[in-house]
């Protein structure tokens, strides 16, 4: 049913952009509690679109990290912060420009690089990952790009013993 | 006298929680193998079961606050209101007789109150109204079973209190004053 | 006309989808009502009481012998504790944050609900290619689909925390984000040990492989322990029940709620249990197999045992969930994050390292799939 599959396509691409923009620029509330809620929305239903690429993996990591513990210290410190001043503040006309300026050049580049792209985003879609499976995709992850993989490991170790200084007030 | 009590570093075994759990285990497996077989406290302590056979209050239990009299069978309370500002959940209300209210009515006291309410939905049985009252006029009793439909029914006005309260001949603060009144007169001061 | 609609294989996965999805929430909730049941009559067995044996509908006393029997086991509490919770007057205090305040219950149960759709609840119920798996969503990443719900199901909590702004609730909502969080690493990396083994995540083919080669829980006993008692973290219960606490935090998350809305946190929090006992049951005890009887089932009698085998191994653990909150004390909060980032987290890893090289080692071991 490939139709279905389209129209799921619009349903979940509109609701991440629509609950996008709710995220930044809600115009009934401005609690950052509910931008947060917000953005696990946004998140979730980009979790959709990965499925309805085969990605399953992809969805699930994204839902389970992202939605499920990065979202929630997110959460968690703007709680604990009770960011009262940030909820009073009305929409400021600059940022607002500056925002939609910057979004579309963004959307603008994308669209250019996807359009310049085009063949070859379509011999992705033949590709080993096309199935979404986890053992081809640990496969590249783990042999062609291995090394870039390891970088970032350390590099997120490296974030993670920094964060850990930074926080230890007395060092000893 | 403190005493201190060595705490004894536990062994890595100890630490694992393992055998905690295991003696856990064996307690609570007792115990239920107790009940499977038809043991159960109240059938131990020879009691029924609960709605038939009233629980039986044990000494000191703190129920329900109510108002006592005295021996005469007087109003004990004098009106003073200082339950009424001690209660943490502002439970009772007191409406004072005024300046032109009636009497009191028993001879060693100025007033006794018009009106006197307790919300038995606030209270917390804490006995702090008991604690403070000077003429040991309220007493918390072995109640422990208040129900009514309507939340009007739950706040009992002074009739029903007293009532309830009955009659507290062994504790008479008044008499008690007189005696140590008396003992003072003859009380061998050292006049120089 | 019938016959052709149900031809078409697309209107079958259809039709066969909703009775399972029907059938398992009617079945959850049959078992979430009588898990309160029986938690109530372990908590009294285990403290000398009686427990529920009062509630009795009007004829069932008239039954000679076995009406009587039947309400000294409480068989009809369930039924009046719904019955009270829908007639209980739903208060929503002035001061909380609305629209949280009703979204919270709703956003606890649902993904306790989700959860079990992966789980294989047996193994078929005829024989041949065109026969249905006893599992609602058969995915390949299964496990992973689950630890992303269950980590949704924290949003419950912390929102009814947050929105019911008054400080018992905000402390419960509080620490279960930081304890399940904490937790759920624990548990996932426990996890990672059994899919080396198996080499699969789909949780049907890890049944099959236990059918086999024999129970997980043989092969890693140190990732089922470590499973096992983050699953205790995971649901809240005791003796990790931070969240509520009721000897410190009124009753932390859900203090303000009352009727239904609070029914549905009750609800989730044994919905969860059941969850959680049917994933440990799926991944270290075998699933719907026995030693015996491993082979998928060839027909309906033989899926309704596979089914009877699942159901019995799930109440065994949920019996263990039941117990162990009647045994242990509550942890202080240190104790409970020190135990899961300074044991379990390491104990996992090491767990995951010795697996795999045992796994590179031994030549022709665990190579399942
Ligand atoms: S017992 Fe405590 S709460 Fe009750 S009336 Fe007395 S002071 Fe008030
Ligand atoms: S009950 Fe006692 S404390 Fe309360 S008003 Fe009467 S005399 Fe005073």
């Amino acid at each position: 049913m490939p139709e279905f599959t389209d129209l799921l396509f619009f349903v979940f691409a509109g609701l991440t952009l629509l609950f996008g923009f709710l995220c930044v620029a809600n115009p009934l509330s401005r609690n950052p509690v509910t931008s947060a809620m917000f953005l696990v929305l946004t998140i979730i239903s980009m979790a959709g679109l990965f499925v309805l690429l085969h990605a399953f993996f992809l969805a699930a990591v994204q839902i389970l990290v992202y939605a499920g513990a990065v979202m929630v210290v997110f959460l968690f410190v703007i709680m604990l912060l009770d960011l009262k001043e940030e909820a009073r503040r009305k929409l400021n006309r600059v940022a607002l420009t500056a925002g939609v300026l910057a979004v579309s050049g963004l959307a603008a580049i994308l669209v250019r690089a996807v359009t310049a792209a085009r063949p070859a985003a379509l011999a992705l879609k033949a590709g080993p990952l096309a199935e979404g499976d986890t053992a081809p995709l640990g496969r590249i992850l783990f042999q062609s790009y291995l090394l870039p993989f390891e970088i970032l490991s350390i590099l997120l170790l490296v974030a993670m013993v920094g964060v850990i200084l930074l926080s230890k007030k007395d060092l000893r | 006298m403190t005493k201190v009590v060595d705490r004894k570093p536990l062994s890595f075994y100890e630490r694992t929680y393992v055998p905690a759990l295991w003696e856990g285990l064996k307690v609570t497996a007792r115990h239920f193998k107790r009940s499977v077989q038809g043991h159960n406290t109240a059938k131990e302590l020879g009691e029924g079961y609960y709605p038939e056979v009233p629980w039986r209050v044990s000494e000191g239990y703190r129920g329900a606050p109510y108002l006592v009299r005295d021996q005469d069978g007087h109003t004990k309370c004098v009106s003073c209101q200082l339950c009424e500002f001690v209660c943490p959940p502002k439970a009772i209300r007191i409406t004072p007789p005024g300046p032109d209210g009636p009497p009191a009515d028993r001879p060693n006291a100025e007033k006794m109150p018009r009106e006197f309410e307790i919300n038995m939905l606030r209270c917390i049985f804490c006995g702090l109204c008991q604690e403070v009252c000077p003429e040991e006029a309220i007493f918390l009793e072995d109640h422990y079973s208040l129900t009514g439909l309507t939340r009007e029914e739950m706040v009992f006005d002074k009739e029903r209190l007293l009532k309830l309260g009955g009659v507290h001949a062994g504790t008479q603060k008044w008499k008690n004053k007189l005696e140590e009144a008396a003992a003072q007169e003859s009380f061998p001061v050292a006049t120089h | 006309m019938f016959e052709t609609l149900f031809s078409d294989p697309t209107v079958q996965f259809i039709a066969f989808s909703t009775v399972k999805i029907l059938v398992v929430f009617g079945v959850v909730m049959t078992f979430v009502a009588y898990a309160v049941l029986v938690e109530r009559k372990v908590s009294a067995f285990i403290q000398d009481r009686v427990g529920p044996n009062r509630t009795a509908p009007p004829f069932v006393m008239k039954i000679p012998v076995i009406g009587p029997f039947l309400v000294r086991c409480g068989i009809f509490q369930p039924m009046a504790d719904g019955l009270k919770f829908i007639l209980k007057e739903d208060f929503t205090p002035d001061y909380v944050r609305k629209v949280y305040f009703w979204l919270a219950p709703a956003i606890a149960v649902i993904p306790a609900f989700l959860t079990l759709a992966v789980i294989p609840f047996g193994s078929q119920l005829s024989a041949g290619p065109g026969a249905q798996k006893m599992v609602i969503a058969d995915l390949n990443v299964g496990i992973l689909y689950t630890f992303g719900i269950v980590s949704l199901g924290v949003y419950g909590i912390v929102l009814a925390g947050w929105s019911s702004n008054s400080k018992y609730p905000f402390l419960g909502g509080i620490r279960s984000s930081a304890q399940m969080i904490s937790y759920e690493l624990a548990m996932g990396m426990s996890v990672v040990a059994v899919f080396l083994v198996v080499g699969d995540l789909n949780l049907g083919k890890i049944v099959r492989f236990q059918a086999e080669h024999g129970w997980m829980i043989l092969y890693q006993p140190v990732a089922f322990l470590l499973f096992l008692v983050s699953a205790f973290a995971e649901t809240n219960r005791l003796p990790f029940d931070m969240p509520e606490s009721e000897s410190e935090l009124v009753g932390g998350y859900h203090t303000e709620y009352s009727s239904m809305k609070f029914a549905l946190f009750f609800l989730g929090e044994y919905a969860n249990m059941i969850a959680s006992s049917a994933m440990m049951v799926t991944l270290f005890l075998g699933g719907w197999s026995l030693p015996f009887l491993g082979e998928p089932a060839g027909s309906l009698w033989g899926g309704l045992l596979h089914l009877g085998i699942f159901v019995a191994k799930m109440l065994v653990m949920l019996v263990v969930f039941i117990w162990v909150r009647w045994m242990l004390p509550r942890f202080r909060y240190d104790q409970l994050m020190d135990l899961g980032w300074r044991r379990f987290i390491p104990l996992a890893l090491a767990n995951i390292v010795v697996t795999a090289l045992v796994l590179a080692l031994v030549d022709g071991w665990g190579k399942g799939t």
